[in-house]
């Protein structure tokens, strides 16, 4: 009898043994995500959510995704992203800059759990940063806004005085500028991402400075919106905005994660994932140019297409000769704004009206 | 038939232990409701919650970090309610406290070595909210300005100020820009004791043991009580009325913005965003739901912030929108403020009385 028995706890403990390791290796990927505003802002966090639902259409079984949103920059940030740590989650997609000290933290404390955060510039052995220059895009709005315009004034409703907001408005005015060298780009800061009363209000504060196109950087459809009420055209940002607010939009220019969470998320299956600051642009399929609208005219696409042609066979925007407000050449023709100094922009260039902070 | 509601000449215990109770029942149900409308099960979203904050060391601790302020603000809110003062300016104090402390933390490093600079940063913002809750006070006291107007405003000047710094001069210069200022040094941090829990929590259970019995315990707390029964008793006791309007209504401030130095030393370790998420609001709730009697409020402080730590567990683990889990905490929140009415009220069926006891009004 006891012979028996000690043979059945044997082979329990045997069971018990294998089990898990059958059991874990059918266990899906646990993959979260941490959203600023809620994926119905039909901007920055709709288009990360898009991402999302493809690779788990993409994977199936394989992962399972998980989200949370409206998670405010600052203190709560890092309860909640330790919170996924501590459940289970293998990856952590974390996507508003200032998440980027609370996912840095959170990194040091769990070695095993990867980390992906959007926009910052902190990296660890187990934490990578991944962004696009969504400023070729702009550049490619910039031209029909330039050619748009009646007053020569153009509205940017701006989120955060930080350089990746900074090199969005250069980039859209450099655009707006290289067809049109007498418009100027009038910004005005919310310090916002996620608020669509103040981004509204700015919006209505530039029209009723006499912009006509209205372009912004935050993650609603608000000033997109409030042009549209006055009659007055706009330039869409994150999402094809078109969609959502109507052909006053002329274009848009919009994110694309789907490819680089799928990408990313085939690497750590693999096990080939290594850290990495990932920035890539219109060639990378991270940052595109959306469809146009109606209203824009044949010429004015043929010149987006041009333009278009030159970045993905390598022109960059930055080139030089470049001004900055006062008129002074940044950089000579011949030269291009290198990467750091890109990543670390903090000044506007000729045409933009207003300061950074 | 008629139904009335009379006040309660003395609180009734039963009332006082058997209204929560009901009302958290009726918040359970009511909540249950919503929750099985939108497809999610009742009681494993309450498991999940309560596992969330109180279940595992990291929600735990999590769930105090959040109370530190609820306490330290809560304490604050209800002295001045003692006396009538309506102070809904405890955000505005815990923000120019945060504020007070990041600047000792900051830039006055040289003054005070090692250590000792945790202590001035922490002495800055208990003082800063003091100042900032005294100039209602003597509006009131000297203008008879209406607190609960002023209070309110200077929230949003402490605000906007505290913005300006961290938008402006104080920006960390190499912080690519973000606002937020750079990090203090270690020597202003507080020490934690659980995770991101500090000793705030400590420093808040001990001040509302002292707070209760500086209240009931010594003549200063008796003539606050009298100040809040009436003003008019208060001054024929020879009570120096303003006097101690003023100074209770500082110490208010200083609690709230050493809620705000703790914030800033214990948790975030620089001046950014996030500091004034509310805390000195809900602080309002938290002291009318301890009946503003400061040994309730630990306890009202870590159940609130436990349904608000626990709510990020109806997105994280349910599933469900984020905007599910504050519909909650308002479901759980409002039969709890409502059932504090039978508290101080009797709810009485009165039966008309016999008409022949009615005086006829007499004819003529």
């Amino acid at each position: 009898m006891r012979k028996i028995v000690l043979g059945l706890i044997a082979i329990l403990m045997l069971v018990s043994l294998v089990l898990p390791a059958t059991a874990q290796a059918k266990k899906p990927l646990k993959v979260a995500f941490v959203y600023i505003g809620p994926p119905g802002d039909l901007g920055w966090t709709y288009e990360h959510e898009r991402g999302r639902l493809a690779a788990q259409k993409y994977f199936g079984d394989k992962i399972e995704t998980k989200y949370i949103e409206n998670v405010p920059e600052g203190p709560d940030a890092e309860r909640v992203i330790r919170q996924y740590a501590i459940q289970g989650y293998d990856v952590i997609f974390t996507t508003s800059f200032g998440y980027m000290d609370p996912t840095y933290a959170v990194a040091q404390e769990f070695p095993k759990v990867i980390f992906e955060h959007c926009s910052g510039y902190k990296t660890a052995p187990n934490m990578a940063t991944y962004f696009g220059r969504i400023e070729e895009a702009r550049y490619l709005t910039g031209i029909i806004a330039g050619r748009m315009t009646k007053s020569n004034k153009i509205g940017y409703v701006a989120a955060f005085p930080i350089p990746e907001v900074v090199r969005g408005i250069n980039g859209f005015t450099l655009g707006v500028r290289s067809v049109n060298p007498n418009a100027k780009v009038q910004v005005v800061w919310t310090n916002t991402w996620y608020d669509p009363v103040k981004e509204r209000e700015a919006a209505v504060a530039l029209l009723d400075a006499g912009c006509d196109i209205i372009a912004q950087h935050q993650d609603t459809t608000e000033p997109q919106k409030a042009a549209q009420e006055r009659g007055k055209l706009s330039i869409g940002y994150d999402s094809d905005m078109g969609k959502f607010v109507g052909d006053t939009v002329l274009a848009s220019a919009v994110w694309n994660w789907e490819t680089y969470y799928i990408a990313t998320i085939q690497n750590i299956l693999n096990g080939t994932w290594k850290t990495h600051e990932f920035w890539g642009g219109l060639k990378d399929n991270i940052a595109k140019l959306s469809d146009l609208s109606p209203r824009v005219p044949a010429n004015v696409r043929k010149e987006v297409e041009d333009a278009q042609k030159k970045i993905l066979s390598g022109w960059k925007i930055f080139s030089g000769p470049i001004k900055d407000q006062s008129g002074k050449v940044v950089y000579k023709a011949g030269e291009v704004v290198p990467d750091d100094k890109q990543l670390s922009m903090d000044w506007f260039v000729e045409g933009v009206v207003g300061k950074v902070q | 038939m008629k139904f009335v509601f009379e006040k309660r000449k003395s609180t009734s215990v039963p009332a006082l232990i058997l209204v929560p109770l009901i009302s958290f029942a009726v918040s359970l149900v009511l909540t249950a409701l919503l929750l099985a409308i939108f497809g999610a099960d009742p009681f494993k979203t309450y498991a999940a919650m309560a596992v969330g904050a109180f279940g595992t060391s990291h929600g735990f601790a999590e769930t105090l970090v959040k109370a530190i302020p609820l306490m330290m603000t809560g304490l604050g809110v209800a002295i001045a309610f003692r006396l009538k003062f309506w102070n809904i300016g405890a955000e505005g104090q815990l923000t120019l406290g945060g504020v007070a402390a990041a600047g000792v933390a900051l830039f006055m490093e040289r003054y005070f070595p090692g250590r000792s600079l945790l202590f001035a940063a922490l002495f800055g913002g208990l003082l800063a909210g003091a100042l900032w809750a005294g100039i209602p006070a003597i509006l009131k006291t000297t203008l008879k300005v209406d607190e609960t107007l002023v209070t309110l405003m200077m929230n949003y000047i402490a605000i906007l100020y505290s913005e300006f710094l961290y938008y402006g001069p104080w920006r960390d210069p190499k912080g690519y820009g973000f606002p937020g200022s750079r990090m203090f040094s270690a020597n202003a941090w507080l020490p934690r004791i659980m995770g991101r829990a500090h000793v705030g929590i400590w420093v808040g259970i001990a001040l509302a043991i002292i707070l209760w019995l500086v209240l009931k315990r010594t003549r200063w707390g008796f003539e606050l009580q009298i100040i809040g029964a009436s003003q008019k008793a208060a001054r024929y006791q020879g009570i120096a009325v303003e006097r101690n309007i003023i100074l209770a209504v500082m110490l208010s401030g200083a609690l709230c913005g050493l809620a705000g130095a703790f914030e800033i030393t214990g948790i975030s370790h620089r001046l950014q965003q996030g500091l004034s998420i509310g805390y000195g609001y809900t602080a309002i709730i938290v002291a009318w739901m301890s009946q503003l009697n400061p040994l309730a409020v630990p306890f009202v402080a870590i159940a609130l912030a436990g349904l608000s730590v626990g709510g990020d567990q109806v997105q994280m683990v349910m599933g469900l929108p984020a905007a599910m889990g504050v519909v909650m905490q308002g479901l759980i929140l409002f039969p709890m403020l409502a059932g504090s009415l039978f508290t101080e009220y009797r709810f009485l069926v009165v039966k008309p009385e016999p008409r022949a006891a009615c005086p006829e009004p007499s004819q003529e």
